[in-house]
């Protein structure tokens, strides 16, 4: 219990962040219209692709003769960028569609 | 002073990807929302390449990480550009799997590094010398991450037909057990000699992939879209794991909010099909026997069928015709020449509309999607209520391709399982004529007595097929 409480009491300010975007993630789309639900979704991927950060850190602080790091840090940045770059272009060709015939539709 | 710049980056990151999301929930702002939130996220990436320092130094390696970059642009631009716009939900999940294969990737690369230096101290539990926190966040960002990356790619290839669903008995149990597997590695790593931890940990990374092949595999092709917005979230809280890790706000806040939105937007696509996410996963709808053989005795007949030249002299004379495009239409990339088709009728004098299901094709918005790309005009896509009204008076009804959502099942028949589903209301037509590959049921596994109402004529074959044929004896007329 004790670990727990020190873990909490550690971490506050990310425990505190996780705990509020969890509810702004719900009321943000609460009332999205269905037609939207799929670019919306692709949007939603574009973002975690934020775990890029993640691959381009240990890209970077790799020694130069860590190969697994190296190796498998490459890997990780070359498809966190497929993720990000993938998932903006997709969802604006969806959005694209959306506007050319009519931009103020309301669904 | 750099690191406080880096701070503020992924502050403005943080909140990008909140206006983004929002934006993106209005048809009005949806595309500079999506825009605003790449800003926010190339800012993110270029304040961590430049400014990030790791015990107090830069990152280096640079030459890696452009060039990976750069591979990943290039692919990434190309994939995204060139697929064809039928190919969208299919696109969406691989690019999940690649998130939730980065996310892995970064475990694996970072319990690495604990490894090594917990191998320092020989023959000693694991858990005495690592970091419980960095533990958790690694070992939780591995599987949630692989059983991303797995349950995606197995999404993508059903979407694109490479993959076909099977499911067999006790399938739940195995899932079951994989999945307390998967946990057991997690906890037995942690608690396991030093020597050893590496084996366990690996182990534990490769039943997640194991897991999510067998989480995703019996789920039918239909209910993938709900599926990889399940994914889509997970691969969300795989990297929030990251944001604990490396104590970045940036990951942290994108991947839970992600999780969050993910989840919701799961359970509302659900509530649009009018089911529940656990009868998505556990159903294997079409599976069962039960449902089909019971309903099969509730709509029974003789089918009428209609031949092209028929069908297409019924719809050059009509006053008025509506369309009623489903999944078929989507598989057989019919949207073109369906689109050449509703032009030729007009020049004919005909009235042509779309009626619209919000869940036609079995993915939200799909239909909207797809005859905006073939140029079919906004005003001509009518929704739910205004098509229903629009039905009343039009001479004409052309399913193509649907089948549960013009199933009057779904008002008449309380024990189907889409009763209470809203549902077009294509009997209203003055005629019903329905194209279909054959008389297998739709997705819910039911029989449809539309297509035994005497009002309905069958038009059997692929829907592109058909239409070409139509346009052609239409032409003639």
């Amino acid at each position: 219990m004790s670990e727990v409480q020190l873990f909490i009491s550690q971490n506050l300010d990310m425990v505190y962040v996780v705990i509020l975007m969890i509810f702004l993630g719900i009321e943000i789309i609460g009332r999205v219209p269905s037609v939207l639900h799929t670019p919306l979704m692709s949007g939603a991927n574009a973002i975690h692709g934020v775990v890029i950060i993640g691959a381009i850190i240990i890209m970077g602080k790799a020694e130069p003769d860590n190969y697994l790091a190296l190796i498998l840090g490459f890997l990780a940045v070359v498809v966190g960028t497929l993720n990000v770059v993938g998932g903006f272009v997709v969802t604006d060709r969806m959005l694209e569609m959306f506007k050319k015939k009519k931009p103020n539709k309301t669904a | 002073m750099s690191i406080s710049i880096l701070a503020i980056s992924y502050l403005i990151a943080s909140v990008t990807y909140i206006i983004g999301l929002k934006m993106l929930s209005h048809p009005a702002t949806a595309r500079r929302g999506n825009l605003i939130a790449a800003a926010g996220m190339a800012l993110a990436i270029f304040a961590t390449i430049f400014l990030y320092k790791n015990e107090g130094r830069a990152l280096g390696n640079y030459g890696w990480i452009f060039s990976a970059m750069t591979v990943g642009l290039v692919l990434g631009w190309l994939i995204a550009k060139k697929v064809k716009m039928t190919a969208m939900p299919e696109l969406v999940s691989f690019f999940n799997g690649m998130g939730g294969a980065c996310a892995a990737l970064i475990s694996i690369v970072e319990f690495d590094y604990i490894y090594t230096e917990a191998l320092a101290t020989p023959h000693s539990a694991f858990s005495s010398l690592v970091h419980t926190g960095h533990y958790l966040a690694i070992m939780a960002g591995g599987i949630i991450g692989s059983v991303s990356f797995a349950g995606s790619m197995i999404a993508w290839g059903k979407l694109n037909g490479t993959i076909k669903d099977v499911a067999f008995k006790g399938q739940h149990i195995v899932n079951l057990i994989v999945l307390v597997l998967v946990f057991g590695g997690a906890v037995y790593t942690y608690f396991s000699d030093t020597s050893h931890a590496n084996i366990f940990f690996y182990a534990t990374v490769i039943l997640s992939l194991v897991y999510g092949v067998l989480f995703v595999q019996p789920i039918g092709g239909a209910d993938m879209p709900v599926v990889i917005s399940l994914l889509n979230s997970f691969t969300g809280v795989a990297a929030a794991c990251g944001g604990f890790l490396y104590d970045n706000k940036a990951m942290l806040t994108g991947g839970i909010l992600v999780g969050a939105a993910g989840t919701l937007l799961t359970i509302l696509m659900c509530r649009a099909m009018n089911r529940s996410l656990k009868n998505v996963l556990i159903g294997s709808f079409g599976g069962g026997a039960v449902s089909s053989a019971e309903k099969q005795q509730g709509a029974t007949g003789t089918v009428k069928e209609v031949t092209i030249s028929d069908a297409a002299m019924v719809m050059a004379y009509a006053k008025k015709v509506m369309i009623v495009p489903g999944y078929g239409l989507a598989v057989a990339q019919a949207q073109h020449t369906c689109h050449e088709l509703e032009k030729l009728l007009e020049e004919k004098g005909v009235e042509v509309k779309y009626a619209i299901h919000p869940v036609a094709g079995r993915m939200p918005g799909h239909m909207n999607v797809l005859l905006a790309e073939a140029d079919v005009d906004y005003d001509n896509l009518l929704e739910l209520e205004a098509a229903n009204d629009s039905l009343k008076t039009a001479d004409v009804a052309f399913v193509l391709g649907a089948n549960d959502v013009v199933n009057p099942a779904a008002k008449t028949d309380p024990g189907s399982p889409i009763y209470g589903m809203p549902v077009l209301n294509v009997e209203d037509a003055g005629m019903v004529i329905v194209n279909k590959r054959s008389m297998k049921p739709g997705y819910a596994g039911i029989e449809n007595e539309l297509f035994f109402s005497p009002k309905t004529s069958m038009l059997f074959g692929d829907a592109k097929k058909v239409l070409q044929e139509l346009i052609a004896q239409v032409k003639e007329i």
